[in-house]
């Protein structure tokens, strides 16, 4: 039934092969996971997530232990934000996130005593537990997808009723340049990896797992199969993806590793997937197991730092202080992102905190700044990479004159912001920008 | 949109909209692998036809270049001669014209492409027509004379060679037949014709660099030659007798007609131009069936014009915004209901 062939059976329609993908990920694609020391001052913002804002449970001048909650709402789609380290509440206040909006915040002294909140109980059983008891627990973790959308795990782990889920699909893609954190994870918590998908599988009531991960990384995928092999795991399998960017993308992951389409405006669940992304998994099965909340994450800090590394970084760290921890920058450093050279974000300062959904911090050099655009030559490659298949070009021109209308008739809704149109443009356009404009634009102007 | 710098806490940081890495591929650079994958076919009208070539292309490409920077600086828009698209239009026109074409046409030509056809609808990406080939229409429908003054092909011949007009193979169907020109000729391109039409082996060289760079993809070319090669052999019940070279070569099968006239530089570098080609594989298909439909028309049903290569490819560049509307791929997903979907449990691929 499986077969050991190297290549999946589906290719998600689109993508490209980004050019200094493997030198980028050289740089610290066999750099160990370290642990970094809890800075003195860390910066919690309270909203981390997808969903409603959370609450403040503290005040300015309490001492709070490390993994209390700080941070709740009520709301159905949130994810309560712990205390990282133990320490006195500085203050409360807003705080710039990296992408540049002010979110309430807790300023954390940290006391360095290491104090673990008592509500904090390790699990011998898990698996005995019913759905709904483990999905309260990693509610009351904290969990949200680590790959970047920050959505609550608890959530997604939750089949809306009428549907079923048959297949957990772990995604090991990792496709943007550079990052290799998730690599790190997969090689050093491969058991972690492997009980979290169990744990995740009970959950969902799914008979699948299958582990989605790209052939540039055939240490991670001979170290699961390994493990799959002697832990006798039924139902799970490796699928081994060409390299291929965006294939970490949650559609374009769901198809290529199992051939299905997730109809627009669907979710993954309506064609019976549900994607975790590995370091949510390994966080899945640490929460269950021993009771911790989620308050450290794996980072890679990478480009033009003096010593690339992958550290496991308390939430709320500064970016300048993993940047000091990597030796600081070189001088030829010109733009820092957070995230992925793809999707990720470029800073204006490094005083901004790591956040649940953040997996990086890159430094580039000017030869990879941006261009100026010049006329669209019509030439289609935007068109042939985006993996939504839309008509890139079309939405530029309509955004550009304003012609919301037809931008949402062309599918600007539908867009991913994977930049793969702007990567490949010969006329250096910036064409995912302006359907990022369309995407902001359109609910609120067209009907 | 240039990168904004703001002033950070500790220091100066480039701000722009990911993605922060991009493709090394150019304007400039996807229109300089034009002109090199046009050199053969230059090449070979300057080894058929003498110097009198090289002066053609020359006038074409400074006549085309200038009048870009001249418009641009006087209609006071961003110089953009630096992306070589003025030089490929240049070239092309020279492709275009007989390798007698006196001086002062070249120099219409030139002019009349880049202002009239390209600049005056907004520049690069904006106008609806090839720039070469409207620049051709226009200069074939003012200059007959000077237009179809084609001469006998004399390889090696550089200098000296009194003009002789003389019968395209096109328009030789008429004058004799079965024809005086071998299929071996006709690949090679030792016949009379314009400048860069004649030499087929040429130009499938530049059909490979330009694939094998990337810059065109294989739909229109393909789609262009094989609809025509099809439509003929219906018409003339043969695609080839069987006679290589040494023999006299009837025009009455389809190599002929394909091998003859304008129909692999048209369908290799003037129906491929990316401003007034459809963009999706699908467009592209619909182009080149198009064209090699016209061709076929006005070949076969209109004796007084023998070659259609030119009007068939501009007739499809004005139907190339509608053939973008209808023919645009599917949004993925955008089908409810996919057959991929079971819900039984079974998971279709595995590895």
């Amino acid at each position: 039934m499986f077969s050991a062939s190297a290549h999946t059976q589906y290719r998600f329609p689109g993508g490209f092969h980004p050019r200094d993908c493997e030198r980028t990920k050289a740089l610290t694609s066999s750099a160990p996971l370290t642990p970094l020391a809890p800075s003195d001052r860390l910066i919690l913002p309270l909203t981390q997530h997808i969903g409603a804002p959370g609450e403040p449970l503290i005040k300015k001048g309490d001492t709070v232990a490390l993994g209390q909650i700080i941070a709740a709402s009520k709301a159905a789609v949130s994810a309560p934000v712990h205390a990282t380290v133990s320490g006195v509440v500085t203050d409360v206040a807003p705080c710039m996130l990296p992408t540049g909006v002010a979110v309430p915040s807790v300023i954390l002294d940290n006391d360095h005593e290491n104090r673990w909140d008592d509500s904090i109980t390790p699990d011998p059983n898990a698996e005995s537990r019913t759905p709904a008891e483990l999905r309260e627990r990693i509610r009351a973790g904290g969990l949200v997808g680590m790959g970047g959308a920050a959505f609550p795990t608890a959530v997604k782990l939750n089949v809306p009723q009428g549907q079923t889920a048959d297949t957990l699909l772990i995604n090991g893609v990792e496709c943007e340049p550079y990052l290799t954190c998730d690599h790190r994870s997969m090689l050093e918590n491969t058991n972690e990896l492997l009980d979290g998908a169990k744990l995740a599988r009970i959950i969902l009531g799914a008979k699948n797992i299958i582990f989605g991960v790209e052939v540039n990384k055939p240490d991670a995928i001979k170290v699961i199969r390994d493990a799959i092999q002697q832990r006798g795991v039924k139902d799970a399998h490796v699928a081994e993806l060409a390299v291929r960017y965006p294939q970490g993308g949650e559609k374009q992951l769901i198809y290529a590793a199992t051939g299905r389409k997730v109809p627009i405006g669907a979710l993954p669940v309506s064609v019976g997937v549900v994607v975790l992304n590995v370091s949510t998994t390994i966080q899945v099965s640490a929460t269950l197991r021993t009771g911790k909340p989620f308050i450290e994450r794996a980072f890679t800090v990478t480009g033009r730092v003096c010593e690339p590394k992958n550290l496991v970084v308390r939430l709320g760290t500064l970016l300048s202080d993993l940047v000091d921890a990597c030796g600081g920058l070189q001088p030829d450093a010109v733009k820092l992102v957070l995230g992925g050279p793809m999707m990720g974000v470029a800073l204006s300062r490094l005083q901004v905190p790591v956040t649940k959904g953040s997996s990086g911090l890159i430094a580039l050099d000017p030869g990879e700044d941006i261009p100026d655009e010049s006329p669209c030559i019509h030439c289609g490659r935007c068109t042939r990479v985006c993996p939504m298949k839309l008509q890139t070009t079309m939405i530029d021109m309509y955004v550009r004159r304003r012609r919301y209308e037809s931008a949402k008739a062309a599918g600007v809704m539908n867009c991913i912001e994977c930049g793969a149109c702007t990567y490949v443009c010969p006329a250096k356009r910036q064409l995912t920008q302006m359907c990022r404009v369309g995407k902001r634009m359109v609910p609120l102007l067209v009907k | 949109m240039q990168s904004v710098t703001l002033k950070g806490i500790h220091g100066n940081w480039n701000a722009s909209p990911s993605p922060h890495i991009r493709d090394n591929v150019t304007t400039r650079g996807l229109m300089r692998d034009v002109c090199i994958a046009l050199l053969p076919a230059l090449a070979c009208g300057v080894y058929f036809y003498g110097w009198q070539s090289l002066r053609v292309i020359i006038a074409c490409a400074i006549s085309a270049v200038t009048s870009e920077f001249a418009y641009q600086k006087l209609a006071k828009k961003p110089v953009r001669v630096n992306d070589l698209s003025a030089l490929v239009t240049g070239l092309l026109l020279a492709c275009n014209l007989p390798p007698t074409a006196p001086w002062w046409l070249c120099v219409i030509g030139g002019v009349i492409a880049i202002v009239l056809i390209k600049q005056i609808f907004g520049g690069v990406g904006q106008n609806f027509f090839n720039p070469a080939l409207g620049a051709r229409a226009i200069l074939m429908i003012s200059w007959a004379t000077q237009m179809t003054a084609v001469m006998a092909a004399q390889p090696g011949v550089m200098t000296g060679v009194d003009t002789v007009s003389i019968a395209t193979p096109l328009a030789m169907r008429y004058v004799s037949e079965p024809t005086p020109y071998t299929i071996g000729q006709l690949f090679l391109g030792n016949i009379p014709g314009m400048l860069g039409e004649t030499s087929k082996l040429a130009l499938l060289i530049g059909l490979a660099y330009l694939l094998a760079r990337r810059v065109i993809t294989w739909h229109i070319p393909v789609t262009f030659i094989g609809t025509a090669l099809i439509l003929f052999t219906i018409k003339h019940g043969t695609i080839f007798d069987g006679s290589i070279s040494g023999v006299v070569f009837s025009s009455q099968q389809a190599l002929y007609q394909i091998l003859s006239g304008g129909l692999f530089l048209g369908a290799i570098f003037m129906a491929t131009d990316y401003v007034t080609s459809p963009i999706h594989p699908l467009g592209k298909v619909v182009m080149g069936v198009g064209c090699g439909l016209i061709l076929f028309v006005i070949r076969e049903f209109n004796p007084a014009y023998p070659e259609g290569c030119s009007f068939a490819i501009l007739l499809m560049n004005l139907l190339t915004p509608l053939v973008n509307r209808v023919f645009k791929p599917k949004m993925f997903g955008e089908r409810p209901a996919p057959k991929a979907v079971k819900k039984t449990g079974e998971v279709k691929s595995v590895a």
